[in-house]
């Protein structure tokens, strides 16, 4: 048999491209990536609740004042309880599972699709790298969207408990005082939120986006959800 | 000397069910010309999409050998892969397999994306092809849009996106009225006969028999026959006699 032209590399497309489909994919199943940006929005809005409310109380504990309804066996802790911590896990427990979960089913639903677009000529890294960025932007505003959510529902059950006081203390910032435990502050918070919703995201997409990229295209195609 | 384009030298290929093993392909030589529209044949579960999918480099036998263009395709990077399938081959399936997202016109913009094609370049390549498969004026549906036939109709056109000197079909009519299903197989002829384009379509369709050069015929996983068209007009007299 006679050797024709040989078989070239692909090219690597220029990430500008990637970045363009990566909205353009987002754009276009907008529903769909709402659903699955409120299911990050939802768990980072549960976890920086819990945790605002958490600094709050210490902040107000701190500065001396009480709650106006807490119970006396809470207010006559200062600090983190073993039920806060617990709460907080609970909620960290509660924002993992539920962004992975949301991922998961949003990449697994488009084997299909990652399986079509090998057979156009996508290397598995282009495939890898759309996922990376559609779930980053994704686990991004969800997060950030989660975590202001989180904060404002945190800073009206303050005001429930501790009246207009809470503004005098609020634990904007980080602070570490010397007989008390030390606090994140507000900020801190709402950034570690948004950074571990990002995180969240990227892992839960690009872990099956991957395994699909590296499945010979026939095998994707077949994968029925 | 024929130019041969497509070689198989004993190409086997099993899938594991759970604990049992299923042999698709059991050991499949062919030889395809260039510029030949061949029609692999056979009963579901006869192994002819297995072995589409081992030509279009969609999936890798367990043993044996496949050469395109006289290159051994397991031998290939897979960034060699990734051109293989860009450039050289289109492929058409029986569910289409269009991206649901993607306009018809974005559908046949995407594997020149993925050649590096120019924006500009693309866009009017896109519309040609378009024009040319009869969807001129529906460029900008989404699939879910058009109908069956259609929706074939831009696979087609993103099928010959770059050019490829190998047309792959499984199937392309299955899920189409006998009409459309004529339409679509005289224009995958008609690329066939004016661009010399090879054409290999998995299929049980019998009106495929009429246009095909040759019919390979498989069951259990072997080429059972090979038919010339000579043959192939004369059975086909006969099937559709038999069916009156």
């Amino acid at each position: 048999m006679q050797q024709r032209t040989p078989i070239e590399e692909q090219i690597d497309l220029p990430f500008v491209e990637s970045l363009r489909i990566s909205f353009q994919s987002l754009k276009i199943r907008f529903g769909r990536s709402i659903i699955t940006t409120a299911g990050i929005t939802l768990g980072i809005a549960f976890l920086v609740s819990v945790w605002t409310n958490n600094e709050i109380g210490i902040a107000l504990q701190e500065s001396g004042r009480q709650s106006t309804i807490n119970t006396f066996e809470e207010t006559a802790e200062a600090g983190i309880s073993t039920k806060d911590i617990w709460l907080i896990i609970m909620s960290l427990i509660v924002c993992v599972v539920g962004i992975a979960n949301s991922m998961l089913m949003a990449v697994t639903e488009r084997f299909r699709e990652i399986g079509t677009m090998k057979c156009l000529g996508a290397l598995d890294g282009f495939v890898v790298r759309l996922f990376l960025l559609e779930s980053g932007f994704q686990g991004f505003s969800g997060a950030l969207i989660g975590a202001l959510i989180g904060t404002l529902g945190a800073v009206l059950l303050g005001l429930k408990d501790y009246g207009l006081d809470l503004f005098f203390y609020f634990p904007l910032l980080p602070a570490s005082p010397e007989d008390g435990p030390m606090q994140l502050g507000v900020i801190v918070i709402i950034l570690l939120g948004c950074i571990l919703g990002m995180i969240l995201a990227v892992i839960g997409s690009s872990f099956p986006a991957w395994r699909a990229a590296k499945l010979p295209p026939a095998e994707a195609m077949r994968t029925e959800v | 000397m024929a130019d041969i384009v497509v070689k198989t030298e004993d190409v086997v290929k099993e899938y594991r069910m759970g604990s049992n093993i299923l042999r698709a392909l059991d050991g499949i030589n062919i030889e395809i010309n260039r510029g030949e529209y061949i029609s692999l044949m056979g009963p579901s579960g006869s192994g002819k999409s297995t072995l589409f999918n081992m030509i279009g480099a969609l999936d890798r036998p367990t043993e044996g050998r496949v050469y395109i263009d006289g290159q051994n395709m397991s031998q290939l990077s897979q960034k060699q892969i990734a051109a293989f399938r860009c450039h050289r081959v289109g492929y058409i399936f029986q569910s289409y397999n269009l991206l649901h997202v993607r306009s018809a016109h974005g559908n046949v913009t995407l594997p020149m994306i993925f050649a590096g094609i120019s924006e500009k370049q693309r866009n009017e390549k896109a519309e040609k092809l378009l024009d040319m498969v009869g969807l001129g004026d529906r460029m900008y549906h989404l699939p879910d849009e058009l109908s069956g036939g259609q929706r074939q109709r831009v696979a087609i056109a993103r099928a010959l996106a770059n050019d490829p000197s190998i047309i792959l079909a499984d199937e392309p009519t299955a899920n189409l009225d006998t009409i459309t299903g004529r339409e679509i197989i005289d224009l995958i002829k008609r690329l066939n006969l004016e661009q010399g384009v090879t054409v290999i379509s998995a299929t049980h369709d019998l009106k495929m028999l009429d246009v095909s050069d040759r019919i390979v015929d498989i069951r259990d996983g072997l080429v059972e026959r090979i038919r010339n068209r000579d043959e192939i007009e004369i059975e086909v007299g006969e099937v559709g006699g038999e069916g009156e």
